[in-house]
């Protein structure tokens, strides 16, 4: 793999950059593979490239019905962070934090992760009390995050609204310091580039139609558009459409598929520094390296696979938006896309195995598996090499939601009284 | 009047001058124009830079498509918006506009370095660099692009403006009132369909007022619109201009945009700047026309470099000539048509430049007849000028090979490259694209709404066509619509259809490492880029636009994607198609958030529920707080008093006399009927059928995981009948949830359920004098505690109105809650006050209710229970009904991890310090000396200071914590650790014996 | 937004007035404490989550209040049928066919 570099670039200036290589190849299926894994996005492509890196196992093919980096992994808001409230969920998401921080240096490929700030705002006492939890255990287990009041709020990020008069007043926030966002097409290149270059092939527009088991239940491959090809493992990471795919291999799941939307306003200079999160008014947004303010919303209340997703949604999102940043009133909507996400039903993802021999599974993800990204495929791949999880990944099993131990973050949000 | 400006020409006022600012410049411009239009009259092309080279750029387009001539405009305080398009900005009195993205001034910007430095920002450059040393992104390269980045600045004022929504019904919309939708709006008018018309630009008409010498039905074009639009406005058309279709949702649902204010001289007061129409059509026309191409060579995006069809409505429209002496360059008749018109008007074309070897020979012909130069065969290798194109090179091709070159002087290049159909709210619509290969361009394919399409935009060219298109959808519309309709037969004179050849970049003699042609003029994406991309692996279009970010300026890709894609599609060596086109995405073109947001702003961003009795706790100097959408009365501070000070003082009135609480929120559901009691066994915890009338029970309810959903008192009326309270933020879920279970699970059940939050208002009074404040007023009800005990429920009346009566405790003390009909709500809260004043009654609110409760130890759901607490965690186990054989979840509850040993239960927690109050929140371990992460096994759900206790006490979940009563734990906070023991959570008069007088 | 028929008011209304209530026919075991873990799980979590027609429920929340089920296709989000509830859940087949 040619190194990536400001000498490298002035080097192929002086040749018209003529001479770049392309960064990965686009592989036809071989009649077998010792890993297939289900899902060309970052996750998929990420477990593959530590497949080959940390466990040395390099006859790896990541199989997708479109283009790398096409689902989710294109189409999310980009915000990565890990102040969550239990344990499990906290060591999941820093783990994916640290192996954030060097990311681009270990691909050699800038995914530009951006430490500006991840900070949830809190608008009534509950907020608050919950918030507080989150930054106490946060604290106790060595998770970056901290108490601002509204005031502390508005000195780190100049434009936010915090008038007590507002119909959500801000009364205080969570600001995680060492969270913050990142390019995330950059993600699935660089992961694809670094994959291929240790020997992974990367098959595109390549719809898996079932996977197929052998006579003593154990999966031996995955039929496809370009026909079956042979796999010892499979591990499927196929965010939105995993039920789909995992009900081919007998296994039916505890999930459900929802639109989610987020939009982009046009390009300005910075405004603002930061990520602010509201979970209470359903709205999130950050300012691209582009100068575009990234808008997340809500997910839509009916399943789908349609990526189209509803007007009121939006309506809701950018008047939430123009209340946390009246500023913003007069600022343009520039595009809105969907993307469909898959929701477990406590909000926590799975990774690990299944009921079936040799059959992996990374999904749940629901709407903050970006953030996971590096965590979730460094776990996968060990889970797969090794045939147990990661103690990091133990606690999020599919049997969870049989014994009743749910991780369930959004419950600990709870609101009611 | 400038040389630019042909007189009494165009469609603006030529008596109304309009005065405006550029940069700080003074212009006059006419009603009716633009600024790029006002500018261009002025002669000034350069109106903007680029967003990565910071080149020079001046408008392409004369419309809405505008990627180069973006403008913050404003007008006066909170007005001011930035990226606004110059070619679709009307003129208005005093309008103050400003260029952007640059560094120093606009005609010479700083910034252009970039564009010198050229080769060293190939395409993705980005991913390749700036990561060593690594710690220099956060502090150096980041800030640096993020400073770079970015087009105008943002808003930095609140917005004074305001936005209002409607809905409309429709038989039928129509997309676009250019011929195509003018036609299938009337023809579906005629025939008796309820029409809609909408368009973007200030006045309908599209091509054809760009074109009037065409005649239509023997009249000249414009006549026949000023016709068309009054029959239209006869047949009762709902005609709407400045109106953006901006997307197409499910089942024919339309938002639409409408521009009100922004053209205005003057805003009348309260008048919204913008409507957003939510439209519900049974049946879509979209007509949205086509849009040209450029032409892809280098210096392509120099100011003066425009496209003929422009150029065509600047002259028209406007009445301004965009040069004196033009050069066209065109694969497309359709240029020929701006030259002519323009040589008519007094512009010297110095030559039109033809890629095709053998344009056709009336095109020739009228050229020959006007002295224009036609070089066919030729092609476009450069231009020149720095701040504006001053000459234009070109080249003989043949047999593929570029001859010599020849340089001509001019102060503007029109060039056309075709048209490509506006397809983008097609696209919305999921519906499928259709590579045709003959045009080289998309056509519709599979409909997945009520729509149709016509004209231009799919591929139709020329009047003639686009009418009778048009005129055919509408028809087809109306017939849909079960209307009869034929449409009329149309004769168009001087009609201009014509055909022409697509192009990926035009042949060059150039060495391909100097060429620069932009493909996306706005994010500097050049040709080479393109190629770059796919050299590298970005196959597929989407790669290549993500990795280039062709198509992803403030046009969408208007200007760029067909380029983009012909482009990729020749690298990658395959088809277009195959390639693919990137989803075109909502809204078409940007649309301001406020428009969005509505009347969802401020105090109306959601509704605040308020109840009766809040008009009196604002009177009294109440501070609120927002629980759900409700604001209640937080604590009532008295002469300076801080929260911490009313709230004991509140506290301590209560337990010594009596306090009285506005409980108006709390959610209330009837369940009636002869199978009342069934339902609730199935639904709460609880045992009910041995609850008599006449009494209440503390119900809980969960959810069919087992875990604690809702709780609440609930008393029994009568045999048939239960008053149902649950808490303040619960109460449409629990309805839900036991409208769900009856109407699909137990449907056989004879049950009603009845939300009745809003129809009483409640009022708590607590204290050992409460009955004492009661008792004058009440009728019908013996309240002593043998006839009215302890959790007893009568209805009767209260100060004169009808009530339900409830004994019941949130606070430990004696406490009665008197529902009333809402609209008697505040006239029982004063008789009760003016009752208890001997008493001193003091009003008290959520806060001082919470520490009544907490020194109690009752819990408050999704305060001290969080979605994961089962009952027996919350040590309510004593309320689950042992013997009955099933209610909602209780399955869940016998799971293996709802059994195991360490689940976190609630108990009490007492700081060994008792002046410290620790924070809800703060988590609790066994050993304070680990290092971190420290292992955790609790956390404390509710804290307070008790003013009757004289310390504090607080709630929490701890692993085990029931077995664990009497040993000490350790909170470590940022200022050092706490050590509390764990107690009983009934912290105050354990035994009851207050609850008894 | 979209247009959904309430079989009990017999009109179609917009998405507003409605709620989502997940998939439908998944009914409460008659005797849950006979269950074994997996069989309550199945009950409680696992979901069909089919690309293609979707049996689903449904609320008029802000209408008559009903819940009331449907067969809606969840790739292009388009009602095939909406039904009352407790009516047997229709052949797919002939759905589509008639479609």
């Amino acid at each position: 793999m040619p190194r990536y570099s400001a000498f490298a670039v002035v080097k192929n200036a002086l040749t018209g950059h003529t001479r770049w290589r392309e960064q990965w190849p686009d592989a036809q299926p071989k009649k077998e593979y010792d890993v297939i894994i289900v899902g060309a996005g970052g996750h998929g492509l990420g477990a593959a490239y530590y497949l080959a890196k940390e466990h040395g196992i390099t006859n790896v093919a990541v199989i997708d019905k479109g283009w790398l980096g096409g689902g989710n992994t294109g189409r999310n808001t980009t915000i990565i962070r890990s102040n969550y409230l239990y344990d499990e969920s906290a060591k999941l998401y820093d783990h994916a934090l640290d192996l954030w921080d060097g990311l681009s240096q270990e691909l050699n490929y800038n995914v530009m992760f951006s430490r500006r700030g991840v900070m949830m705002l809190a608008h009534n006492v509950h907020d608050v009390q919950s918030f507080q939890r989150h930054v106490h255990s946060n604290r106790l287990n060595g998770v970056d995050n901290r108490w601002l009041s509204a005031e502390e709020a508005k000195a780190f990020c100049p434009p936010l609204n915090i008038s007590p008069d507002a119909r959500y007043p801000v009364m205080g926030a969570a600001l995680q310091m060492r969270a913050g966002t990142a390019r995330h097409d950059a993600v699935a290149w660089g992961y694809a580039r670094a994959a291929a270059a240790r020997g992974v092939d990367i098959i595109q527009n390549c719809p898996v139609i079932a996977i197929r088991r052998g006579p003593d239940g154990a999966v031996t491959g995955v039929d496809t558009a370009k026909g079956f090809i042979g796999a010892k493992k499979v591990a499927v990471s196929a965010a939105g459409h995993t039920s789909v795919v995992m009900e081919s291999a007998g296994v039916r799941m505890p999930l459900e598929s929802f639109p989610l939307q987020a939009l982009v306003s046009e390009p300005v200079k910075p405004v603002f520094p930061c990520v602010v999160m509201s979970n209470t008014v359903h709205a999130y947004i950050s300012q691209s390296d582009k100068g575009e303010l990234v808008i997340g919303s809500g997910t839509d209340q009916y399943t789908s696979y349609s990526q189209r997703g509803g007007l009121p949604l939006i309506e809701h999102t950018v008047a939430a938006i123009c209340e946390i940043f009246p500023i913003f009133n007069r600022m343009r909507m520039l595009r809105k896309w969907g993307g469909i996400v898959d929701v477990t039903p406590d909000r926590s993802a799975i990774i690990g195995k299944t009921p079936v021999k040799n059959l992996f599974v990374n999904c749940g993800w629901g709407t903050g598996g970006f953030k996971a990204t590096p965590g979730a495929a460094h776990t996968l791949a060990h889970t797969v090499a090794t045939g147990e999880p990661h103690p990091i990944n133990a606690p999020f099993t599919l049997d969870r939601f049989r014994t009743g131990r749910l991780i369930d973050e959004a419950a600990a949000a709870a609101v009611a009284h | 009047m400038s040389q630019f400006r042909i007189p009494g020409k165009g469609r603006v006022d030529h008596a109304k001058t309009v005065r405006f600012a550029f940069d700080n410049r003074e212009y006059t411009g006419l009603r009716g124009d633009t600024v790029a239009s006002a500018l261009l009259a002025h002669g000034v092309h350069l109106m903007g830079r680029s967003f990565k080279y910071h080149r020079p750029r001046g408008p392409v387009t004369a419309d809405s498509a505008e990627p180069n001539a973006l403008i913050g405009t404003s007008r006066g305080p909170g007005r001011f918006e930035p990226n606004t398009r110059a070619t679709v900005q009307e003129l208005r009195e005093g309008l103050i506009c400003e260029s952007q993205n640059r560094l120093g001034a606009l005609s010479f910007d700083f910034g252009a370095v970039n564009d010198a430095l050229y080769p060293l920002f190939p395409a993705g450059f980005y991913y390749k660099t700036f990561m060593w040393p690594r710690s220099f992104w956060d502090k150096l390269y980041e800030p640096v692009i993020r400073r770079a980045a970015g087009l105008g600045r943002a808003p930095s004022e609140v917005d004074p403006d305001t936005y209002a929504s409607r809905y409309l019904h429709a038989d039928l919309l129509v997309v676009g009132a250019g011929p195509s939708g003018l036609m299938a709006a009337l023809e579906a008018a005629r025939a008796g369909v309820r029409v809609t018309l909408v368009d973007e630009n200030a006045e309908m008409g599209g091509a054809l007022l760009s074109d009037p010498g065409v005649e239509i039905d023997g009249r000249p074009a414009w006549d026949w619109l000023d016709a068309t639009l009054a029959e239209l406005a006869s047949l009762g058309v709902r005609l709407m201009t400045r109106t953006t279709a901006i997307g197409y949702y499910h089942q024919n649902m339309i938002g639409l945009c409408q521009k009100l204010t922004d053209h205005l001289d003057e805003i009348a007061d309260n008048a919204p700047r913008e409507r957003m129409w939510r439209v519900r059509a049974t049946r879509v026309v979209l007509a949205q026309g086509a849009l040209e191409k450029p032409l892809v060579f280098h210096g392509n995006d120099r100011p003066g470099v425009m496209l003929a069809g422009a150029a065509q409505t600047y002259l028209h429209r406007y009445g301004v000539k965009v040069g004196t002496r033009a050069v066209i360059v065109t694969s497309h008749d359709s240029a020929y048509h701006a030259a002519f018109d323009l040589a008519a008007a007094g512009t010297r074309i110095v030559a039109i430049v033809e890629t095709r070897a053998a344009p056709p020979e009336t095109l020739r012909a009228e050229a020959r007849v006007r002295g224009i130069e036609l070089l066919a065969g030729h092609t476009v290798t450069g231009t020149r000028g720095r701040l504006r194109v001053a000459s234009v090179t070109v080249n003989p091709v043949q047999g593929g090979r570029v001859g010599e070159p020849r340089m001509i002087h001019c102060d503007c290049l029109l060039m056309s490259g075709g048209w490509t159909p506006s397809l983008h709210l097609f696209s919305h619509t999921k519906g499928s694209l259709q590579w045709d290969a003959e045009s080289n361009t998309f056509l519709p394919g599979r409909m997945t709404e009520n729509c149709h399409i016509a004209g231009a935009g799919r591929g139709l060219w020329g009047f003639e066509a686009a009418l009778t298109d048009g005129a055919k959808a509408g028809a087809d519309a109306a017939r849909a619509l079960g209307n009869e309709a034929k449409a009329a037969p149309l004769s168009v004179a001087h009609d201009r259809p014509g055909t022409g050849e697509s192009h990926r970049e035009l042949p060059t003699d150039r060495r391909s490492s100097r060429v620069r042609a932009f493909i996306d003029f706005q994010n500097d994406v050049t040709a080479k880029d393109i190629r770059l991309a796919v050299r590298e692996g970005m196959r597929s279009i989407e790669h290549v636009k993500r990795y280039t970010t062709n198509g992803m300026a403030t046009d969408q890709g208007k200007m760029s994607n067909i380029n983009g894609l012909m482009i990729a599609a020749d690298a990658v060596g395959k088809a277009p198609p195959e390639v693919g086109l990137t989803t075109f995405r909502p809204p078409y073109t940007p649309t301001t958030f406020g428009a969005f947001a509505g009347y969802h702003r401020g105090a109306t961003f959601e509704v605040t529920r308020r109840t009766p009795i809040d008009p009196w706790a604002e009177a009294n100097g109440a501070v609120f707080e927002p629980v759900s959408l409700w604001r209640r009365a937080w604590y009532f501070p008295k002469g300076g008093e801080d929260m911490e000070a009313a709230v004991a003082r509140e506290c301590r009135a209560t337990r010594a006399s009596v306090g009285i609480f506005d409980a108006s929120t709390l959610g209330k559901i009837e369940v009636a009927g002869p199978d009342a009691v069934e339902f609730m066994n199935r639904m709460y915890t609880n045992p009910w059928t041995k609850l008599a009338p006449g009494r209440c029970r503390y119900g809980v309810l969960l959810g069919e995981d087992g875990y604690i959903r809702d709780d609440g008192v609930i008393g029994r009326l009568s045999d048939e009948l239960f008053h149902v309270t649950t808490t303040t933020g619960g109460a449409p879920r629990v309805l839900n949830m036991m409208e769900d279970y009856l109407q699909t699970e137990w449907p056989d059940l004879d049950v009603w359920l009845t939300s009745t939050t809003e129809q009483w208002a409640t009022v708590a009074l607590n204290g050992p004098n409460a009955r004492k404040v009661l008792e004058g007023l009440v009728e019908g009800v013996d309240l002593s505690a043998e006839a009215m005990p302890h959790m007893s429920v009568a209805e009767c009346r209260v100060a004169g109105f009808p009530a339900r009566l409830f004994r019941l405790s949130f606070t430990g003390e004696l406490g009665f809650e008197i529902n009333v009909p809402a609209r008697h709500g505040l006239a029982l809260w004063e008789a009760l006050m003016e009752a208890g004043r001997p008493h001193d009654i003091t009003p008290y609110g959520t806060e001082t209710m919470h520490v009544l409760r907490a020194e109690k130890g009752f819990i408050i759901v999704g305060q001290d229970t969080d979605g994961t607490v089962a009952p027996e965690d919350a040590g309510l186990g004593w309320a689950i009904g042992k013997k009955k054989p099933d209610f909602v979840g209780k399955r869940s509850l016998a799971r293996p991890d709802l059994v195991a040993p360490g689940r976190k239960q609630l108990v009490g927690l007492l700081t060994e310090d008792g002046g410290v109050k620790l924070e809800e929140g703060a988590q609790i371990v066994l050993d304070p000396d680990q290092p971190l992460p420290m292992k955790m096994v609790g956390h404390v759900t509710s804290s307070y200071h008790s003013a009757t206790l004289g310390r504090s006490i607080a709630m929490a979940l701890i692993e085990g914590g029931h077995d664990m009563e009497g040993r000490d734990v350790y909170l470590p906070m940022p200022d050092g650790t706490h050590r509390a023991r764990i107690t009983s959570t009934a912290f105050y008069d354990p035994d009851g014996s207050r609850l008894k007088l | 937004m979209l247009l959904i028929h309430c079989p009990y008011c017999d009109e179609t209304l917009p998405e507003l007035e409605f709620a989502y209530a997940g998939e439908a026919h998944i009914a409460r075991p008659e005797d849950p404490s006979t269950m074994s873990d997996e069989e309550w799980r199945d009950f409680l979590f696992i979901r069909s989550n089919p690309k293609g027609p979707h049996f689903e429920r449904w609320r008029h929340v802000h209408g008559c209040a009903r819940f009331f089920n449907a067969v809606r296709d969840t790739v292009s989000d388009r009602f095939l049928l909406t039904y009352k509830a407790g009516e047997p859940r229709p052949d797919l087949a002939s759905l589509e066919a008639a479609q």
